[in-house]
């Protein structure tokens, strides 16, 4: 992959100084502080621009020297971004307290929302070009799924990651390759004419699905943020199994290829189990060897549900369909 | 300091929710019909309303409480 085009003054301010970093062709020291001074455009240049930084930590990009991913000054950036974006996330995902049983709380706290759901629109109404766009707009996710959760497993005690890595195993396909779910979703993308190379859509992402991908990677990212990080797994797996049975039904309707079919059967049986072992073993076994952790995971549950309802309503509204 | 053992049941029944099953097994369904597990962690239907039998599909969190299992 490539670095992605930018959005605005931050994003390309960005660029020109990992360019300057990489190429060693102009003064890297007056690109990086353009960068620190520049103003963010919106929130599609401030996401991209986040977004672009945490990706030097996964699969980083062909044109940017791979050093850079703990450049003082590329950090500095980051961390500023970071704050300002976790400030808001913790605005907007205030979690009320959970009673006990934890699980039990935990799983109707995710049953409690009501968000939209993209899944019963493509079920009945979507057609061809409106799926095959959200599939794209799914690639940035659905091509490095599960890998944010990975950077928790060395945070966590005995009890909480053995569970984790349970349910890691599963989505990495037990050892096998061809069942890795991201894989899987490759397969889907190639037999429906998509491109299947990592991070090709970025250019074309609404700010939406920046923002969910951002969270993910900063609750991955940071320790501090571990209780939040296994709280957004437990909701998308909470509300993953029924919906991935109704895209699995829309694809069908649709005419679309049985290899996406198959990503998305796979998730209603695979995520029947991960939800209960993201609930009930892996984030009740973290609240239980640390009790302060479980408004984070509530944080982190509600973060999931109301970065994908901002996504969906996106959606919903540019298709004509609210 | 002594190592703590952990409960790591094989068989784990979910409130309201489906029996979690650790490890390889031949599950045989209500029409006497096998399956053989295919993953660390299985979630067998005790609801009854899977559509996906003998497989968990996650219906059970909408039916009314009194249909859960």
């Amino acid at each position: 992959m490539r670095v992605p085009k930018a959005r605005g003054e931050l994003s390309e301010a960005l660029t020109a100084a990992m360019q300057a970093e990489t190429t060693g062709t102009t003064d890297a020291a007056a690109a990086w502080s353009r960068a620190h001074t520049a103003e963010a455009t919106d929130d599609a240049d401030r996401h991209l621009a986040l977004w672009t930084m945490y990706e030097l930590a996964y699969r980083g990009f062909d044109d940017v020297d791979e050093a850079l991913e703990w450049h003082p000054e590329l950090l500095a950036l980051r961390r500023s971004l970071e704050q300002g974006f976790e400030r808001e996330l913790r605005e907007w995902f205030s979690p009320p307290e959970l009673d006990e049983p934890f699980g039990d709380a935990l799983f109707a706290l995710i049953e409690g929302v009501d968000g939209v759901s993209l899944a019963s629109f493509v079920q009945r109404e979507a057609t061809v070009e409106q799926t095959m766009e959200l599939l794209r707009y799914r690639t940035i996710y659905h091509l490095k799924e599960a890998d944010p959760t990975a950077w928790v497993v060395p945070r966590l005690t005995t009890g909480p990651k053995a569970a984790l890595m349970e349910l890691q195993y599963d989505e990495y396909g037990c050892g096998d390759p061809n069942r890795l779910h991201s894989h899987l979703f490759v397969r889907g993308l190639d037999a429906a004419g998509l491109r299947s190379d990592y991070g090709a859509y970025v250019d074309d992402v609404p700010v939406e699905v920046l923002v969910q991908n951002n969270a993910m990677s900063l609750f991955g990212l940071h320790r501090r943020l571990r209780g939040a990080a296994l709280g957004h797994l437990a909701a998308f797996e909470a509300t993953s199994s029924m919906p991935s049975r109704r895209m699995a039904q829309g694809l069908d309707r649709l005419g679309l290829p049985a290899e996406m079919i198959a990503y998305y059967d796979e998730h209603v049986e695979a995520d029947a189990v991960h939800e209960q072992l993201a609930v009930r073993t892996i984030c009740a076994a973290l609240v239980e060897e640390e009790p302060a952790q479980a408004a984070e995971v509530a944080f982190g549950a509600l973060t999931c549900l109301g970065l994908e309802d901002r996504f969906a309503r996106r959606m919903l509204a540019e298709w004509g369909a609210e | 300091m002594t190592a703590e053992r952990f409960d790591h049941p094989d068989v784990v029944i979910c409130p309201g929710g489906p029996l979690l099953l650790r490890g390889e097994h031949l599950v045989a369904d209500a029409d006497g019909r096998m399956h053989r597990t295919t993953r660390p962690v299985s979630a067998v239907c005790r609801c009854g309303k899977s559509a996906d039998q003998p497989w968990c599909d996650g219906t059970h969190k909408v039916l009314p409480d009194k249909q859960k299992p």
